[in-house]
């Protein structure tokens, strides 16, 4: 069997949030106050109707609305030596991994997929936040690394969607040298004349945005996302700078020539795609 | 006068009790030069015991001490025709990091690193070396010109990392270490690179991506400041020794495990102490290190490099 595994189209999911409203009936948008019916702010893909807040989604669902038709084949990401370093502060690193990896069913922090975007072919490697916050480990850099293969090897397009607070501090050094492994993976997308998309969401900071997650040939983040190398809270301690109004947000980068374009959530697919398409010179869909 | 770290504590008191017979000994007290020289014999002895088992918290103390020799000392002591070379040409120029032309041991070599400053107005004007996106900048552009005319790579790494400010942010800091990075791994001539005291996260990486990386013998190298590790793993700084230790952040673990290919011995008590000694002995191995990649080409010295970083972790860690 190919490491793709086939994959049939995902099921219709419950999404399971957690939230203090009463039954789970209603949401209550932390942008506006405004109280959502919760089915009704799902089928908006998590987007506030009244003010467009864009609240954090999961990877799956993130994987559905960027495939056309939600259809993906899913790819297996290679195993990696758990624990290298014996790590332990207040709780062991494996209790650590074990209690996310029972929480969201994944083995680490990514997800690599494949299928078509408006048409065109990608390969999307989409981290997940609530396994230890998406951290990136040794199974993240391979993630990425076995994802730019195959992009390379269906000559797709790779797009890259962190939500990370960064390096995964309990696999210590190891950590740090995704950042130069991560790189290597992307440039050789590059110089194999494929586009290599980031879609930067919330929140991407730290080794992650300082590594591959700022190298894409275009650079897409979504509205209101936090972005950055250093956290806000370590500026403000470290050095007492007040922190201006919207500062790391994705409009605040887009303002200071960092990103493209902010675009949101409804549009990606089509919008990719159709970047996708240009770059790789695709015919117009029929 | 000399700065002693806490744990020096005795071999204070012993420099200091030397200091003072040496004071009080006008011309040829024989019984003062014996005890003298006894009490420097146990100094010795005292600092050799000490080093030979520094643990990881002690090692960061040493890495950061503040008369550690930094970039422009082993610069001094290693290259001539030095020619510095400054600016991004784009915003500013960051003394955080120095870079430049020069000649090592008879080989024109483009060599660059943190530098941290030795007093209050040095410091400051080297912002303790850490650097900003306009730093990454010029580390790209000083890259892409040894590359340009085929000179070899010297970069000295030291840095608590990069600088979180507002304004590295507004101009790209993720952004500007990405893309040096992405510089170090692209170049077709070779890179090596010494952690020379403070191996800082991201902004330490940005310029160590080598084809051969050293360390010397008491530096550390760490994806997090142990303080920092300590506030978000354990909720407090005070966790510090404890976040040294699990994060095996000094040359000896490195090597073991497989991210460094060497470690340069420092002299007895610490590279601060024998300044002169210590550049000596990173000269032979930097020599050597550069030695290993004459003749060889541009495409295979690129691909040494990405290999080496591609299969790092991958058959486990020693650990
Ligand atoms: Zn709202």
């Amino acid at each position: 069997m190919s490491w793709l595994t086939n994959f049939v189209r995902p099921k219709i999911r419950k999404l399971v949030q957690k939230t203090d409203v009463p039954e789970n009936l209603w949401d209550k948008c932390p942008s506006c106050g405004q109280m959502i019916f919760h089915r009704e702010l799902n089928q908006n893909q998590r987007v506030c109707p009244h003010c467009g807040h864009h609240m954090r989604i999961d990877v799956k669902t993130r994987l559905e609305l960027l495939f056309d038709e939600g259809k993906y084949e899913r790819a297996e990401t290679p195993r990696v030596a758990t624990d290298p370093l014996k790590f332990r502060d207040r709780k062991r690193y494996t209790e650590r991994l074990k209690e996310a990896q029972a929480k969201t069913e994944e083995q680490d922090a990514i997800v690599v997929a494949f299928g078509t975007m408006a048409g065109a072919p990608a390969v999307v490697a989409a981290f997940n936040f609530d396994f230890m916050g998406g951290s990136m480990g040794m199974a993240v850099g391979e993630g990425l690394v076995a994802a730019a293969n195959l992009a390379v090897e269906r000559k797709a397009a790779l797009v890259a969607v962190p939500a990370s607070g960064g390096a995964r501090m309990q696999e210590g050094i190891l950590s740090l040298m995704q950042m130069p492994r991560t790189t290597i993976a992307v440039d050789q997308v590059k110089e194999a004349g494929l586009p290599f998309i980031v879609l930067l969401t919330d929140p991407t900071t730290g080794g992650v945005s300082a590594s591959f997650a700022m190298l894409g040939d275009i650079q897409i983040a979504e509205p209101g996302a936090q972005i950055g190398f250093a956290g806000a809270r370590v500026i403000e301690e470290t050095i007492r700078e007040k922190l201006p109004e919207g500062f790391q947000r994705a409009e605040y980068l887009l303002d200071h020539g960092i990103i493209d374009m902010v675009v949101p959530r409804k549009e990606l697919r089509e919008q990719m795609g159709r970047i996708i398409s240009l770059l790789t010179k695709r015919d117009e869909a029929a | 006068m000399a700065t002693y770290l806490e744990f020096e504590k005795p071999i204070a008191e012993l420099d200091g009790k030397i200091a003072e017979l040496k004071h009080v000994a006008n011309g040829g007290d024989i019984n003062i030069a014996e005890e003298v020289a006894k009490l420097q014999a146990k100094t010795e002895k005292l600092l050799k015991q000490t080093y030979a088992k520094l643990t990881p918290w002690q090692k960061t103390l040493v890495a950061r001490h503040p008369e550690r020799p930094h970039f422009c000392d082993y610069v001094a002591a290693l290259v001539s025709d030095f020619v510095p070379l400054a600016g991004d040409r784009a915003f500013a120029d960051d003394r955080a990091i120095i870079g430049g032309l020069g000649r090592f041991r008879g080989r024109p070599v483009l060599i660059m690193g943190h530098e941290k400053g030795n007093d209050t107005q040095s410091r400051v004007r080297h912002n303790f070396g850490m650097a900003k996106p306009e730093g990454y900048r010029k580390a790209i552009r000083l890259m892409e010109l040894a590359e340009r005319f085929g000179l070899p790579i010297v970069t000295l790494v030291d840095t608590p990392g990069a600088y979180p400010g507002v304004e590295a942010e507004a101009r790209g800091q993720a952004e500007a270490i990405a893309r040096s990075i992405e510089t170090c791994l692209r170049v077709k001539v070779p890179l090596v690179s010494v952690i020379i005291g403070e191996g800082g996260s991201g902004g330490a990486i940005a310029l160590a991506a080598g084809n051969y990386v050293i360390m010397l013998e008491h530096s550390v190298y760490s994806v997090i400041s142990p303080e920092g590790c300590a506030s978000i793993l354990w909720r407090s700084a005070e966790q510090a020794k404890e976040a040294a230790e699990a994060l095996r952040l000094t040359a000896e673990d490195l090597k073991q495990l497989g991210i460094i290919d060497e470690i340069v011995n420092e002299p007895l008590g610490g590279a601060h102490r024998s300044r002169a000694d210590t550049a000596t002995r990173l000269g032979e191995a930097l020599e050597a290190a550069l030695a290993r990649f004459d003749g060889m080409d541009g495409d295979e010295i690129r691909r040494q490099r990405r290999e080496k970083f591609l299969e790092m972790g991958r058959q486990g860690l020693n650990a």
